[in-house]
């Protein structure tokens, strides 16, 4: 405190710093994404936080051709027009639900320029939506084992009272159930902890070769108890992306794992990263297994929740249905695709493109 | 000053042009979502609302043509902007016709309510619904940033449609042979889904019209067309 007494600054000598501070340098800094439009609409100044959120704004976007709900519309138009403020709510459904509560005030003095703030309310939306979601979801998929133990339990106290062998199997059944449940609960809990995530696109750079190393060094047991060989030549370039590093290591798992599940018959598994470009330069990580096959009409329904080739099969390998839920969802967040190429009797390719940037 | 006061009236006609476009585009966006939380919802009030929503559209696409041809007459446009007013015009016209599509979806509403359909049925229709929104999310988006470098990624996005599209076909065709009561319900959803793939192919028209539009070339004609959906037979099984 006392330093801050000796700093005597005479009036008028250097006048009060907020006075002078520059608009753009206040608006920098803002965590809300703020877009600065002129009388016609027109971008003018987009802060970083909104550039993060929506893309590049290049100056001269009108806001009404990028935000066309129509109550966005009439908000607009009517602030435009007599110069009055608003507030909205707006959502966006695709490619991430997202939704925003939007206002619009004249700037006092800079005249003819509108300052649009968008306040991020997603997640207060996707607690609704993941309540009901869950309720739908897991209900239904609990519901499955929970009826068997049910019934067994009924066996046990009833018919096979004194019988130790019947005991024993029942048993063994419920406990593999149990299980499963527990499983199920894990992945939605993952799911949701994802789904929960802002949307803003991860930031940190992430090197690929050494990150895929590493998922196989923790899933090696895996590879060992489905008797998989699996080969990954690291490439020679390091290759890195900007990704959330915990979440890319269970796209890998998931991935692996799948290839591991259910292209064990194959017996080797193959993973390869390479370059390409799509809708510009990306980083592709393929798993490629010699298992089955998957059948074209199921390829494209794959990532959706619950959804299973074959319900019987994907129960007796333990899985959920969620795995690639869980993976299309972090790779949306980074902005990247999952492509899958099959041929039935050949086996399968899974491919992760994420873009470099 | 005669001169540069003329200019900006023109300027401020073609700003008009391409805000209702963004207003139809919400709009259309709007009810397709909206028509498809109906279905799945079995939600009669929604389904209504979108119908009578479509009316705004096709009023829009109206406004836009009357206005593009006064244009035309009156300022006798050439190069870009002439380009410009051209693809306003069809892109208004795609947009009336993915209305209409999401209203023909909405007045199925009330036939598949008729019988509580398992929620499974609807999965596969969220999604393509969901993948349909994306590519015209991303191709009005494109309209308004200008930013063309994307656009024929955006275009190959309808592969993903057609494919998931003979997927539900099949799934559908499936669920009509397990029992003949879903014969009706299945019939109008087999017919939603065509809609929804078709919203994908107007999505991809829109996109070639921004491209000739913002660059005045035409993107190349070589689009895979991955709907096999032609092709399908589910044979029924024999009691065995």
């Amino acid at each position: 405190m006392q330093g801050m007494r000796d700093m005597k600054v005479q009036p008028g000598e250097r006048p009060d710093e907020v006075d002078l501070l520059p608009a753009r340098e206040l608006a920098d800094v803002l965590p809300d994404p703020v877009v600065l439009i002129d009388a016609h609409g027109a971008t003018r100044y987009a802060n970083p936080a909104a550039i993060a959120s929506f893309g590049a704004l290049r100056t001269g976007t009108l806001l009404q051709h990028r935000f066309r709900s129509p109550e966005v519309q009439k908000l607009l138009m009517r602030a435009l027009s007599d110069g009055s403020e608003g507030q909205i709510e707006y959502a966006e459904r695709v490619p991430v639900e997202r939704a925003f509560l939007i206002s619009i005030k004249p700037l006092g003095t800079a005249a003819g320029l509108f300052l649009v703030h968008f306040k991020d309310q997603s997640e207060t939306r996707r607690i609704d939506r993941m309540r009901a979601d869950f309720i739908a979801n897991a209900s239904h998929e609990l519901r499955t084992p929970l009826a068997s133990i049910a019934g067994f339990i009924e066996t046990l106290r009833g018919p096979a009272r004194e019988d130790a062998r019947a005991r024993e199997n029942f048993l063994q059944i419920m406990q593999a159930q149990t299980s499963r449940m527990a499983r199920l609960i894990d992945d939605l809990l993952s799911l949701s902890r994802i789904e929960m995530k802002p949307h803003m696109r991860p930031q940190q750079k992430v090197e690929l070769g050494p990150l895929i190393s590493g998922v196989l060094e923790t899933m090696s047991h895996l590879m060992r108890d489905y008797d998989v060989e699996v080969s990954f030549t690291p490439p020679a370039e390091p290759l890195s992306v900007p990704g959330d590093r915990d979440e890319l290591i269970q796209v890998f798992s998931n991935l692996l794992e799948n290839a591991c599940k259910y292209g064990q018959e194959g017996k080797r598994v193959e993973i390869s990263i390479s370059e390409g470009y799509g809708s510009g330069p990306e980083a592709i990580v393929c798993f490629r297994d010699y298992g089955p096959g998957i059948a074209e009409e199921h390829i494209p329904r794959l990532t959706e929740r619950f959804y299973r080739v074959d319900v019987e099969k994907s129960r007796v390998r333990n899985g959920t249905g969620l795995g690639l839920a869980i993976v299309k969802h972090i790779l949306t967040r980074h902005e990247g695709r999952l492509t899958i190429h099959s041929t039935v009797g050949e086996g399968s390719t899974f491919c992760v493109h994420l873009p470099r940037g | 000053m005669q001169s540069s006061h003329i200019v900006r009236a023109y300027d401020q006609e073609l700003a008009e042009l391409g805000n209702r476009i963004a207003a139809m585009g919400g709009l259309a966006e709007r009810m397709v979502d909206e028509a498809m939380s109906a279905l799945v919802n079995a939600d009669g009030d929604l389904a209504r609302k979108v119908i009578a929503d479509d009316a705004a559209l096709d009023e829009g696409q109206r406004w836009i043509d009357e206005q593009a041809v006064q244009i035309i007459a009156r300022r006798q446009p050439v190069a870009d902007d002439l380009r410009e007013i051209l693809g306003t015009i069809k892109i208004a016209a795609d947009l009336e016709r993915v209305g209409d599509l999401g209203k023909n979806i909405a007045k199925r509403v009330v036939a598949v309510a008729e019988m509580r359909q398992p929620v499974q049925l609807f999965r596969g229709l969220e999604a393509l619904t969901t993948l349909a929104l994306t590519q015209l999310k991303e191709v009005l988006d494109v309209y308004a940033s200008r930013e063309v470098s994307t656009i024929g990624f955006v275009r190959n996005r309808d592969e993903e449609i057609d494919a998931m599209y003979t997927s539900l076909f099949r799934e559908l065709l499936t669920y009509m042979m397990e029992d003949p009561r879903n014969i009706s319900p299945c019939t109008h959803l087999l017919f939603c889904a065509k809609n929804i793939e078709r919203i994908g192919d107007h999505a991809t028209n829109i996109a070639e019209t921004v491209y000739h539009v913002v660059t005045g070339e035409q993107l190349p004609l070589d689009r895979v067309k991955v709907d096999k959906s032609h092709q399908i037979v589910v044979r029924a099984r024999t009691s065995d």
